[in-house]
Formats: structure tokens, sequence, C-alpha cells
């Protein structure tokens, strides 16, 4: 019994997920299941993926979160808009010059929080107000649009078949049958190094359960997404940030210094880390993919509207915290972050998928937030002595 | 002690000069006009639901740099079902107790979270923003229900009528309210006065003779000089009634009462405070009862002056609130603040909301200003102190 | 005020003069016994912290409560002011004759028991008045009665000895005032019982001299105090009885009027076992040149730009030597090592710094480290250790660059180092895996000391590297360090324990007041000579 408790509680998230997939599966009588759903699932949820990213990377320095990203996705949009549809900007020129817009408020932000030490949600809370009413101004209230094909396409299109399948994107399922292989490979790999080196190592039976279940998942994704058209640029762009994050945050001397920060700042700053830098890295960062979740909105609405990236904010924290980041930082993965939001993005389009009043959406999604960091909480009061 | 005088009183008096430098500004740029009664009469009743929050965003604060985000929204939803239960024919009397009662136990439902599970509260809060502004939307069906009880508008101050009558008929100036005035000028110095000589027989420290007139000096001044602009106007707007009410109350129990303290002292320290036998759990949990309350109150006055109640009312309150308290010395790290440097705030934010829309600006650009106004206040309270906890 | 030397010889004489009283007092009354704690045992998850303890206090007694770190004695306290109320452990508490159950702070308080805990329940930024009355207030009612919250609070002030107004905010008067403060904050609740943990261990030998002179004084007033306490002098000093706790249960009790009690005979009550040197004894010691010199060195206060906390302070360290820095509390030794290490603290500094013979700019701590110096800070938990960390984090956390090629960290070499340093310092944990924050004391300072360690620093700054250390672990940390200056290293101690700065150090500065005072070898130093200096060289002295 005791080994239950101690599965359940090492991945609940995971299970939570499965739990609300077969719920909804229910509910909606198997639509949830319908290839379009597994393509929406991807299109609607992609930017926040991009910005729970960036916000992991600020909760983890302490805490810290950033309240502005939304309004910035719209003011975003309205740079974007303007120059490429009014302006008649090329593409590529135009993103660049956003990033540039991305870059340049990240210092600022990064700098009053870092070096002026403003706290950081009354500095975003600032940016919120500030840029979404920056925002609505320049599109003076209205919407412009259709954003040009070239930058839609970068977004919403899908790798195109190689192979010429019909019915079944043939590139995408052998992309998903490639994902497996690898994903086993590695596994496997890794718990041989562990033994021969001496370390601790999981049972050869937990590994094999988790490479079954693992590529059970990829495979179902791969062949429904094969159904619906192939893979979406969008995850693309998502898998490319989610695994070099991961990468940074695992692997590298930088990644471990933010979970250090939020561990103890100045014992840190006090090891000879330059902590001021972290923090203002980590809200430089997160402005940078607020401009890439920017222009997947952007493609998605194929517009630029005043209301664009409203609640992203309460969307990226709520990934992060559901997936197990601490609220008060030193802890939480990019792997975790990534099932907090598609439970998130679960939960959003089975409610809409059962036709649920938008407002009752909201009041769900508050309610889950609350209940994620509740048991995050009781979670950790058990591991740590009182 | 004490350095040089100059720089001191600078320091504790920055944030009057800053109003006082900003009513001078937009006096200019509006020419003259933010000064008119009719203004000074609107800034009182439009930014009630300011003074209203701030004061029970106070309380948050103080307890350790907390906020509450869920304000605004708290504000659309006890206004939303008040407003229904007053369609419905509902007794004005039921319905008001209904959304205090509601504010109530919102408050308990977030100071349960924050305070007993130490759910950080500006995610608690954050849910509950969005909660609550799911559920007023829920509850209006996305309609507006316009608000029909005479009473209701009246006592609260709403519409046209919403002033203290002139008990002396005077024409076109309002008697009774420039009496009101110099009423409280005389109980101001009659009360400062009373304390003086109080202090001095029993031996203790007294501010020099000097300061304090010079203090009582300029307040009067200011309440003569805003009774007379509300005497050319209408008189007394309602809502200034219960803004006084609030602030009196609440400036009370900060300074004088037992929880009062408990909140001061649980921000400055948190652990002496639990050390010397206070119930540290429960004085954060009344802060935020205290919250719901005063944002139940803030929504039944702004469902009165609006006559309505609308799915939207309410966005950016808490941005409103806790820009004031700021702005009127609140620490971000909490055990300093206070309600005076509330109501300099909160009017300081009134004001400049005011200017702005005299001015014509656009409402967007106006948040704009709002949102540089509250970093600027907050980096100015951080370089002036620099301490960290 | 008494000299601060030769305790031994207080005792002696004390122990004459006491036992002829308490005998002529026994024959006419017999004493009466205020407080029994009787079998209490209290556990928590996995550990059973206190084991069938017993404890009995007479009245008007001094009671000290010795052990290791760990030991039970704050927990047993604990027990018996309510802070662990009744139902969470058994036995019982009998106070002046009932059987107590305490169910908060507050009932133990109106019996009259009064705990003044180790860290100040102070807030920083309220009067002393407000603080003395912080959940006590003057007043029917809500409503707080100022005029007497400050008249009583000026009363009490003087009982302590204090000469302050209670309208001052408590962050404007020095540490050792603030302990006082919280014992007329005691006293204002009408404490018959006064337990005092820790009381002297942040405060200077005038302050803590001045406060156990204050608990004789209440004494004679007829105020029964238990004292736990590190400082094995002061506890011989002040106490009438002293009960020795070592692992949750009580060992033995000694009392001072009837038997003879030396500091050897308590640390091997609390240690189990004969402790013959305190202080272990370097074989070929050889120093050299000149490692570190400081000239000149003056720093001033962060907040209080004119205030200087470092005065033209000049050291010199050498290759293999450990240099001892002394100093009341304040006296600016943390302040001079942080500034030195890439000005971690401090505005306006000025002076020269030469490592092995070059002037060196350290304008930030990673060039310090770079320059081979390393601090370890004064405390461990706060500002030294990510107590969240395992011990291979914090273990490679002041130069992961060495291990991380590319920047990308090197796993297996993390651990390797870790496991190295296990060894190498004998820190007791299952693995270097565990979290930090769940090892003992002393195994928390040793896992510092590794991190420091694996930076390869020429010149070591501890300070007060065994505060809060069991006797056991002390002497571990200090062949450590006997090692590191074996090896060519040069370690700078700052501690405020003299008898550890006599034991080992080569040679001792004295700090006074932001400027050195003195320079003793070891050979001529000694508590007293340190003292004077200290005395001697004061502003107004």
């Amino acid at each position: 019994m005791n080994k239950a408790m101690e599965i359940f509680r090492k991945h609940t998230m995971k299970i939570v997920l499965v739990l609300i997939v077969i719920f909804f599966s229910v509910m909606t009588e198997g639509q949830m299941f319908a290839a379009s759903s597994f393509q929406a699932l991807i299109a609607q949820n992609a930017y926040v993926f991009v910005l729970a990213t960036g916000m992991l990377m600020c909760m983890l320095t302490g805490g810290n979160i950033d309240l502005s990203v939304g309004s910035f996705v719209c003011f975003v949009g309205a740079i974007g808009g303007h120059m490429m549809v009014r302006g008649g900007m090329s593409v590529p020129v135009a993103m660049l010059l956003m990033v540039g817009a991305g870059v340049i408020y990240g210092v600022v932000e990064g700098f009053l929080i870092a070096y002026i030490n403003i706290p950081p949600w009354i500095a975003t809370l600032a940016g919120y107000l500030a840029f979404r009413g920056w925002g609505t101004a320049l599109l003076n209230g209205a919407t412009i649009a259709p954003m040009p094909e070239g930058f839609i396409k970068m977004f919403n299109g899908s790798i195109p078949d190689v192979f010429g399948g019909a019915a079944l994107n043939i590139t995408c399922l052998l992309v998903g049958v490639i994902a497996c292989v690898l994903f086993v490979v590695l596994q496997l790999k890794g718990r041989n190094d562990k033994v021969k080196k001496g370390y601790e190592a999981e049972t050869m039976t937990s590994v094999i359960v988790r490479c079954v279940l693992v590529s059970v998942v990829i495979l179902l994704f791969a062949w429904k997404l094969a159904q619906a058209g192939g893979i979406p640029n969008n995850l693309v762009w998502v898998a490319v940030i989610v695994l070099i994050y991961n990468f940074i945050t695992s692997k590298t001397t930088i990644g471990r210094y933010f979970y250090t920060i939020g561990g103890n700042v100045e014992a840190t700053r006090l090891s000879g880390i330059d902590t001021k830098r972290i923090f203002f890295l980590a809200y430089l960062n997160m402005a940078v993919l607020t401009v890439i979740s920017g222009w997947m909105t952007m493609a998605r609405l194929s517009a630029a509207t005043p209301t664009a990236g409203t609640n992203y904010e309460m969307d990226a924290i709520s990934a992060c915290v559901v997936g197990g980041v601490s609220a008060y930082g030193g802890s939480g993965t990019v792997f975790g972050m990534v099932i907090g939001a598609t439970l998130i993005g679960v939960i959003n389009l089975g409610m809409s998928l059962m036709g649920i009043d938008a407002n009752w959406q909201k009041v769900v999604k508050g309610v889950v937030l609350l209940a994620a960091v509740v048991f995050e909480i009781m979670n950790n009061k058990e591991k740590t002595k009182d | 002690m004490e350095k040089t005088n100059a720089s001191t009183f600078l320091r504790k008096y920055t944030m009057i000069i800053a109003l006082i430098l900003v009513v001078i500004f937009f006096s200019i740029t509006t020419e003259g006009k933010i000064l008119f009664p009719q203004n000074i009469n609107n800034l009182i009743s439009q930014n009630a639901y300011v003074f209203v929050l701030a004061t029970g965003m106070l309380l948050c604060i103080l307890t350790g740099g907390n906020i509450d985000l869920s304000v605004g929204s708290v504000v659309c939803f006890a206004g939303a079902v008040g407003a229904m239960m007053m369609d419905k024919k509902v007794n004005v009397v039921a319905a008001v107790l209904a959304m205090l009662v509601i504010g109530i136990l919102i408050g308990m439902w977030q100071g349960f979270w924050i305070a007993y599970v130490k759910v950080p509260p500006f995610i608690a809060t954050l849910a509950g923003m969005y909660a609550f502004r799911g559920l007023s939307n829920a509850v209006l069906q996305g309609m507006t229900v316009s608000i029909k009880s005479e009473a209701f508008i009246k006592v609260f101050g709403g519409g046209a009528d919403c002033y203290v009558p002139d008990l002396f008929g005077g024409e076109g100036f309002n008697m009774t309210c420039m009496i009101a005035g110099c009423i409280a000028v005389a109980v101001l110095i009659a009360v400062q006065l009373k304390n003086r000589i109080n202090n001095k027989s029993r031996g203790y420290e007294t501010a020099p003779l000097g300061s304090t007139i010079a203090k009582l000096a300029v307040i009067s001044a200011v309440i003569l000089w805003i009774s007379y602009k509300l005497s050319s106007h209408k008189g007394i707007p309602t809502a200034l009634i219960w803004i006084l009410l609030v602030l009196l109350v609440y400036g009370y129990l900060t300074t004088k009462t037992r929880i009062g303290r408990y909140l001061y002292a649980v921000g400055g320290n948190e652990k002496a405070t639990r050390l010397s036998g206070i119930n540290t759990k429960k004085v954060y949990f009344i802060a935020y009862v205290n919250m719901g309350f005063l944002a139940a109150l803030a929504g039944i006055l702004t469902i009165a002056r609006l006559t309505s109640s609308q799915p939207t009312y309410g966005q950016g309150y808490e941005m409103d609130a806790i820009g004031a308290c700021f702005i009127g010395g609140a620490s971000a790290y909490g055990g300093v603040g206070s309600v005076a440097g509330v109501v300099v705030g909160a009017t300081l934010m009134g004001v400049i909301n005011q200017g702005m829309s005299i001015m014509g600006m656009d409402a967007n650009y106006q948040k704009v200003v709002k949102g540089l106004v509250l970093l600027i206040a907050v980096a100015f309270d951080v370089l002036s102190k620099r301490e960290k906890k | 005020m008494k000299p601060a030397g030769g305790f031994s010889r207080l005792l002696i004489l004390e122990r004459e003069v006491g036992s002829r009283y308490k005998k002529c007092w026994e024959e006419y009354t017999l004493a009466k016994v205020l407080l029994e704690m009787k079998n209490i045992t209290k556990t928590f998850p996995g550990v059973k912290a206190l084991d069938n303890v017993n404890l009995k206090v007479e009245e008007g007694e001094i009671h000290a409560l010795v052990g290791e770190n760990g030991a039970g004695k704050s927990t047993l306290m604990n027990v018996l002011s309510g802070i662990y109320p009744y139902g969470t452990y058994e036995g019982d508490i009998v106070y002046n004759g009932e059987v107590c159950k305490f169910g908060k702070i507050k009932d133990s308080e109106e019996k009259g028991i009064v705990i003044i805990h180790q860290e100040l329940a102070l807030i920083p930024y309220m009067t002393i008045g407000e603080n003395m009355f912080l959940g006590n207030e003057r007043g029917k009612s809500a409503a707080i009665d100022w005029n007497e919250t400050y008249g009583e609070a000026d009363k009490y002030l003087k009982m302590v000895g204090l000469s302050e107004s209670s309208k001052v905010l408590v962050k404007d008067i020095g540490t050792g005032k603030q302990q006082l403060v919280e014992i007329a904050k005691a006293m204002a609740k009408h404490a018959k019982l006064l337990i005092l943990d820790e009381p002297t261990s942040s405060l200077n030998e005038k302050d803590s001299q001045a406060l156990l002179d204050l608990m004789l004084k209440f004494k004679k007033e007829g105020m029964t105090s238990i004292i736990i306490s590190h400082k094995l002098n002061e506890v011989a000093y002040v106490a009438d009885k002293i009960t020795v706790i070592r692992d949750g249960s009580t060992i033995e009790t000694m009392d001072k009027h009837t038997t003879e009690i030396s500091e050897d005979r308590i640390i091997q009550g609390m240690v189990g076992r004969e402790l013959t040197d305190r202080f272990p004894k370097r074989h070929n010691v050889k120093i050299g040149d000149v490692n570190m010199e400081v000239k000149n060195w003056t720093v001033h206060h962060p907040l209080y730009p004119e205030r200087k906390v470092c005065d033209n302070v000049s050291i010199k360290v050498r290759k293999g030597e450990v240099v001892g820095i002394s100093g009341l509390m304040g006296a600016g030794r943390t302040e001079l090592a942080m500034s030195i290490f890439g000005q971690s603290y401090g505005t306006n500094i000025s002076g020269q710094l030469y490592l092995d013979g070059k002037e060196v700019h350290l304008k930030t701590i990673k060039q310090a480290i770079k320059n081979k110096l390393a601090y370890v800070t004064e405390d461990r938990k706060g500002n030294g250790l990510v107590l969240t960390n395992p011990i291979k984090i914090n273990t490679t956390l002041a130069n992961l660059d060495s291990i991380s090629p590319r920047m990308i960290i090197d796993k297996d070499k993390e651990y390797q180092v870790a496991e190295e340093y296990r060894g190498k310092l004998k820190t007791k944990c299952p693995t270097v895996e565990q979290n930090v924050g769940n090892l003992s004391g002393g195994n928390q300072q040793k896992v510092l000391l590794a991190k420091w360690m694996f930076t390869d620093p020429d010149v070591l700054i501890l300070d007060e590297p065994t505060r809060g250390i069991d006797v056991g672990a002390k002497y571990e940390i200090y062949c450590i360090i006997n090692d590191l200056v074996a090896a060519g290293k040069s370690v700078v101690m700052i501690s405020s324990e003299l008898p550890e700065v006599l034991g080992m150090s080569d040679r001792i500065y004295v700090m006074n007041e932001g400027k050195i005072a003195g320079e003793l070898s070891a050979e001529e130093a000694s508590q007293e000579k340190i003292m004077s200096i200290i005395v001697t060289s004061g502003k107004g002295a």
C-alpha cells in the first residue's frame, strides 16, 4: 500500500492528467480522442507552453512572476500588425523588430526588478496595465487583419509529408516512431551508465514501464496528428523551446544557479554568483519568449486585437504551478511544466467541447489553480520537518 | 538622532508635496478646471471606491506586503448579486446585507487558503480574480441590470440627488456643508489641543508647538477650502460620508486597537509576533476577511453611483487600491503604512484620474500613465529605504 | 564588575560560601519545589527528542540546562512553555503543586512561566513600549491605552537597568539592550519562573556579564530561573544547579553547593566521553611567508555612510598560520572579512589588499574566489547553505565552473567531488543526495567548509566556524583547520569564544570599534590580556 502511495505522490500530476483525459472522453462521448481534438489542443495551447517556460525561469528564482505577459502580447500584436499589415513591411524584418521590442522591454523590466529591487509583481503589474492601454491605443480599439500568409504558415501550417501520404501523414508517423526509439535508447543508456558507475539506479521494471507508457503517448499523438494533416509547426516551435530549456535547467551551470537562487539567494551571492544578473536574465528571457507566444497568437487569430493575450499570465502561472513548480521558488522542472500546461489545455478543450459557458470556464480555471497550489504545498509539508 | 531638518522633512512629507505638485500641474494643463466645485465633487464621488478598497488593501499590505488581486472581481460580483436581488424585488436592506455577507464569505474563503494553508496571496487572489469575474458574468448572464430602488441610490451616493440636503435652505450655496466643515475644523483643533495638554500634564514628550500649529493650520485650511468648494456645488456628497466613516473607523483601528497593532507586528517580524503569543494565522485571516467586506462595500458604492450592475465593473480596481497604498507610503515588505497615507495616495490617484479625463486624454493612455505612476511610487519607496527584510 | 577571568577561582569561592549558607538554610527549611517535569517524552516523526526526562526546579534557584545541540534542552522548554501543547507529549508538568495542561503560550504565561527565546522576538520598527506589551496590551476592551503602556514600560525598563525611553524604536538600540528589553517584557508579564534560552549567545562579554548579574539580582528578589546555555563558564558563575541532558535523556543533576563542578566534568556528562584535549595539537608547525596583507583598510556602513565600521585596519596573515581575530560583537570583524571578500559588504572602501605580495583590487566576490580567497559565513543556515538542496549541489556551488566544461555540468564529477569531501571531512550523512537541511549543525558546517575547500583557496576566513555546534563536532572542525594550515594554507578565524581563539591561533588580533586594538602571539595571549586590550582601547575608557 505504501508503495502505491509513493508512486501516486511522485507522479500525481501525470495520473491526474490521465484521469482528466478519461473524464472528458466520457463526457464528450469520445470527441476528446478525435484527431481534430489533438490538433486543436496543440494549436490552442502552443502559446501556453512557450509562456510557461519563461514563467518557470522566473518562478524558479523565488516564486517571482510576470503579470504583464498577456498585455505585452497585445502590444506586440499591435506593433506587428502595424508593421506587417498596414506598413507592408517584410515579415522577417518585422519579426526581428518585434524581438527587438521584447528585448528592450525585457531589459527595462529586468533592470527595474534586478537592480532597483522593485518587487516583481508590482513592476509587472504596472506593465499589465500600461501595455494593455498602449496596445489598445495603438490599435485605436480596432482589429488589424489579416496577417500575411507567410507569417501565419510559420505557426499554423504543418510540416509537409515528404512521402506524399494521402490519408495519413507518413512523415509525422515516422517522426513519432523515431522519437520513441530515441527515448527508449536514451533511457536504457542512462540506466546502464548509472549502474556502471555505481550509482543508485531505478529498477529495470520501472524503466520499462516508463518507456512503454511514454511510447504509447508519443505514438498516439503521432497517429492522430498524422490523420489531421501532419506535424503542426507550432509543435516544432514548442518542442524546440522545451528541449532547449530542459537542457539549460538540468545540465548547465546557469540553469543550476536559477535553482540555488530560489533556494537561498544570499548563499548563492556569497558563493560568487552574480545573482542580480540572473534575475535580470529571467525577465529578459520572459519578454523574448512572450514575443514568440505573441506571434503564435497573431497567427492563430490572423489578426491583432485589443483583447489579445487576455488571461495569458493566468494560464502560464497555472501551467507552472499545476506542473509542480514551487510557488516559493527553488524547484520545478520543464517537463513538469509540460504536464501542467497539457493538463490545463485538456481542461480548456474539454470544457469547450462540452459547451460549457466561457464564464464558468473561468471559474473552473481559478479553482484548478488554487487546488494545484494547495496540493503542492500539502505535498511539500510532508517532505519537510516542521 | 534625526539628521538635517530639510531632508527629513522632505522624506516625511514627500507624497504630500507630490500631491501638491500634481494638483498644480493639472491646474495649469486644465486651465484651472480641475479645481472647479463640480470637479472636486466628482473627484470624491468617483473615487470613493478607491478610498474604501485601499483601506482594506492597506491592512493586507501591512501584514507583509501581501495584496489581494481579486478585489475588482469581488466588487463586480457582490454588486451583481445585489443588483439581481433588488431586481427581483428583494428588500433593499436584505440585499445590502447579502452583499456584505458575500464579501465576508469570500474574504473568509481566500483568508483560509492564505492564512492556514499558506498559499501565496498573489496566487490565491489571482485565482479569485478570475473565478469571481466568471461568476459575475454568469450571475448577470452578460447583461446590464439597472437599479431602480430610490432609497438605495440615495443612501449610497448615486444618481443626481446624492447629497446631504441643506438644512438651511441656502440658495446656490449649501450652508450645511460649510457649517459641517467649520465644525470639523473646530473638533480637530479641540482634540489636538486636548491631547497636547494631557500629554504635557503627564510629562510625556510633545511635538514643538510651532510644528503642531503649522500642521493644524494647513489641515484646517484644506478642510475649509474643500467645504467651500463642495458648498458651491451641491453640498456634501453622500459618498463622502461613507468614505469618512471608513477612514475614521480604520484610522482608529490601526492606531489604537490590539488587532491594529498585531497587523503591524506581523508585517514587522512574523516570528517575533508568533513568539509573543499572538495567533499570527488569525491575523492574516482577519486581514483578508476584512478586505472581502470592504470590497463588498465598494461594490455597493459602485453600483449605486452607476445605478446599474454590469459584468465589466471593477476592472482595474485592484490597481487603484494597490497604487494608493504604495503612493501613500506603505512598505512593499509590510509593517509600515497608515490610513493617513492611504488618504494622500488615493487622493493623488484620484487627481491624476480626474486631471487626465478633463484633459481629454485617451482612456488607454490613462492606463499607461497609471502604470508608470505606480512604478515610480514604488521605486521611490524602495530607493529611499534600500532595506530588505 | 567582577573581572572576566579565572572563573575556576570564583567557583571555589562561591562553593565555599554557598555551601556554608545552604547548610544553615537547610537546617531551617526544606526548599520548596516550584516545578517538576516528570517523565516527559516527546517524539517527532522518526526521532525521539525527549525520553523520560525528569527535571526538578526549586523556588528561588537558578537552574541551568546544558547539553549538546539537539540534546533536547530547547524541546523540553518548549514543552514547558506550551509551545508544544498538552497532548503532544507524555508525562506531567507539575507547577506549584498542580498538574498543568498548557494548550498554548498564553496558558503558561498566566501561571507566571515566561520563556525568552534565543532569537529575539522583537519588531524592529516598533517602539520598546509597543514591543514590551505585544500580546499583553494595556487597556480595557479593544482599545489600547498608550499612556499606560509607555508609563508601565518605563517602569520595567528601570527594573532591568535600562535608561532608554520606552518610545525609542527597537532597531535603534544594540543587541545587548534588546535582550534586556526582552527581560523587561517578561517582567511585565509578572513572571515567576523565567526561562532563558541561550541569553548571551549574541552578546559581548560586557553585556553578558550585565545580564548574568541581573539574573542574580532577580534571584535575590525571589525569582526562579532556568537558563539554557552552551557557555559553561557562565553557567558555572550563575547557576545553583546544573542538569545535563544528552540525546534526550537526563544524565545527571549537579548541585553547586554540594559537589565540585568543573567545566571538564560538565563536558564529560554532555559528551559521554572524556575529552582530554578540547583543541587538537598541531605537529610540525611551519609558518611561511606573508600570504595576505591588508593595509589601512577603511570601510563605511552601507546605510549610514558617515559611520566607519572598519577604521584603518592593517593585518598580516602567513602561510601555515592560524590567525585569530577576537573582539566584542559589533567590533567590525565580520564587516572586515566581508569587505575584503570582494567588497560583499560596505561602501566607500579604501585601503590596500595584497595577496602573495601583489596588490589586488577585488571588486566582486567572483574575483575574490579567483584570487584564492574564501569566506565561510557566520550564519550557515541563513546565507551559507541552500538548505533545500542536496549536499553535492552545495559542495560545488562556489566553483561550479571547474566541473562544467562549456557551461555543462559534469554530474559524475560533481558526485565524485562531493563524495571526496564527505570522506575527507567525515560528514555524517546517508548519501550526498541528502538535503543539507536535514543534517545536524555540525555536519552542515562541514558541508559549508567543503564548499570553500573545493575552491582551493590559499586564505580561508572562517567566521564563527563552530557556533551552535556540539563539543564533539567542534573538535572535528578544529582538526580540519589544522589539516588546512599543515598543507600551507592560511586560516583567519573570527571567533567570539575566547577559549577557542586561544586554543587554536598562532597569533591573535584584537579588534574593537572597527580598529585593531592589539596583536598578541599565542604564547603571550590570555583571556585577561585580550579583555584588557579591549577595555583600555575603547572610546572614553
